[in-house]
């Protein structure tokens, strides 16, 4: 059993409308899926990955869900190189 | 303690009282008919002077930003244009607000407004920079804040620039719920605002809008005191509406009735906005068509009973870029004028390399913002993201540019022009969305006189194309 311990910076998933419940008007491609909801918060109560859990929110709201990660994190970047934005604006490209 | 109906259905119908809860604005009181509405004494009735509003947006890190001479962009237009063409291009440096985009502005009322009133927080449902502006001011008003934000598709993937957006409002203290795919973005607003009582600091409010008016103003004074008159033109990227809207209203306020202003957004054709598939495709989350043409064309489908954002009725012009050319753009931005920016200002910044190559060399056309860049919302981020996604990235002709399948980065500063729309026809697609919320019949003079006002039009023109549509 690997028990997350309460005060860890989680994430928890909520399913808020299954792909029944959606709006009437959806492409066909986004009817098929369920709306799904991520937040993060500190973890109220231990509990285990892929369980049901209670956060507190960095607002101080207590949210429930499944919780889904531990220490959710950015890792967004400037991606890999283009090259073909290099030469623009040098004097290679005049 | 009773428990609501959170179904989709019980939520939505209860669309209007949550509204005025939330707002502490009664539309009834401006409301006319299914169409037509008091919108001038809607926009006053907030009671805010633009003296109140710089004090306002003074109080928390808003206002007064730099309007820059791009002179070495300028001389490369002019060195492609006809004698005597290529307008001076000056740029309105937003990035400079507090949370780096003009967004602040539209933040800033809402968030005073709302600690006015004793609201506790405040929540937005926003994929844009709007968010950050809320969650920067909510925290200098002390304040807490909810985004409600479209993140992700079905496998949890987002566009690094949504994502980053994300980031920012959860670094000034945001609770951040982040969504899947869908327009049940709305739905969510309104249970959340149910749930907890907050101000819905909504883009279409009339503070929403009026906050930018002060950058029109600015605009008008900037320019006048270094170049002795208007500006001919401002171009505006525009998404929702608010930008535009604001921005002439100031304009307008400061006396700058001859300044033509042109609306730009990235085209992303051929892409449908609530599609799964299609959602991280689009290299763009904000200032396209996805949003220009349908809020244009129908500024009431908002989360407010109406919208104080109506761009149709003080636009002149409005162009479409293509990505491929706003990347160019931005690129060209960074190297020749030494500015790092994000992509939404340097969408009017392509349109207003198109209006300089057509303008006089005396005259003037103002790019009225910037917002920040980084990771995330870097040009590179979002092209390497979508090289990824098997979007074919290429240098060529900006013609062949082909939204969710190709982006073709401009060769030469010539292939960069603007494909300006037919006005009329979003005016005449304004009028068939008219017809649809309210019969033609039953319309009155009353109703015709706001249409015209609506899309800057005289109530002839108005009663000319009603007959056509029959």
């Amino acid at each position: 059993m690997n028990q997350i311990p309460s005060g860890t910076w989680v994430e928890i998933e909520q399913v808020i409308l299954t792909p029944e419940q959606r709006a009437p008007t959806l492409p066909e491609d986004t009817r098929q899926v369920p709306y799904v909801m991520r937040v993060s918060g500190f973890l109220i109560e231990r509990a285990e990955l892929g369980q049901p859990a209670s956060i507190r929110t960095i607002i101080g709201r207590e949210l429930r869900g499944v919780l889904v990660t531990v220490n959710p994190s950015y890792s967004h970047s400037f991606g890999t190189v283009v090259p073909e934005l290099l030469t623009i604006g040098t004097e290679a490209e005049q | 303690m009773t428990t609501r109906d959170t179904s989709y259905a019980a939520v939505m119908a209860r669309k209007n009282e949550i509204m005025k809860a939330s707002l502490g604005i009664d539309y009834d009181d401006f409301i006319q008919s299914p169409i037509a509405f008091d919108y001038e004494r809607m926009m006053s009735e907030t009671g805010y002077s633009h003296a109140d509003i710089t004090r306002i947006q003074h109080e928390t890190k808003v206002g007064d930003t730099p309007l820059f001479e791009l002179h070495n962009l300028t001389k490369a237009v002019r060195s492609i244009s006809a004698p005597g063409k290529g307008a001076t291009i000056l740029l309105k440096d937003e990035a400079a607000n507090a949370s780096g985009s003009f967004k602040a502005r539209r933040a800033s009322i809402s968030a005073y407004e709302a600690a006015r009133k004793g609201y506790p927080g405040l929540i937005a449902a926003t994929s844009g920079n709007y968010g950050a502006a809320v969650a920067s001011q909510a925290a200098q008003r002390n304040l807490k804040c909810i985004i409600v934000q479209e993140v992700f598709d079905s496998h949890y993937i987002g566009q690094p620039e949504i994502v980053e957006k994300g980031r920012a409002c959860e670094a000034y203290g945001a609770e951040v719920l982040k969504l899947s795919v869908g327009p049940e973005l709305f739905y969510m607003l309104l249970r959340t605002l149910e749930e907890t009582g907050f101000f819905n600091a909504s883009l279409y409010t009339p503070f929403g809008v009026r906050g930018i008016e002060t950058l029109g103003i600015e605009i008008a004074q900037q320019v006048r005191a270094r170049y002795g008159k208007a500006p001919e033109a401002v171009v505006i990227t525009h998404a929702g509406g608010g930008n535009l809207t604001g921005t002439a209203r100031g304009l307008l306020a400061a006396g700058c009735d001859q300044t033509r202003i042109v609306a730009c957004s990235v085209d992303l054709s051929g892409l449908h906005m609530a599609s799964n598939r299609d959602f991280n495709r689009k290299s763009f989350t904000t200032g396209h068509t996805g949003f220009g043409i349908p809020f244009a064309t129908w500024p009431d489908r908002v989360d407010v009973p109406r919208n104080a954002a109506r761009s149709l009725r003080y636009m002149d012009e409005y162009q479409l870029v293509t990505q491929g050319e706003v990347f160019y753009v931005t690129e060209l931005l960074t190297k020749m004028e030494g500015l790092e920016r994000g992509p939404a200002g340097n969408t009017s910044l392509t349109a207003a390399v198109t209006l300089a190559r057509q303008m006089d060399q005396e005259q003037i056309v103002v790019v009225q913002e910037t917002e920040y860049t980084g990771a995330g919302k870097h040009h590179n981020s979002q092209l390497s993201f979508a090289r990824q996604h098997g979007i074919e990235v290429r240098r060529g002709d900006p013609k062949d540019n082909i939204p969710g399948k190709a982006i073709v980065i401009p060769e030469r500063l010539d292939q960069v022009w603007g494909k300006v729309q037919d006005m009329d026809r979003l005016r005449l697609s304004y009028l068939k969305n008219a017809a649809r919320a309210y019969p033609i019949d039953q319309w009155d003079e009353n109703d015709i006189n706001f249409l015209a006002a609506d899309m800057k039009v005289d109530p002839i023109w108005v009663r000319q194309n009603t007959k056509l549509l029959g």
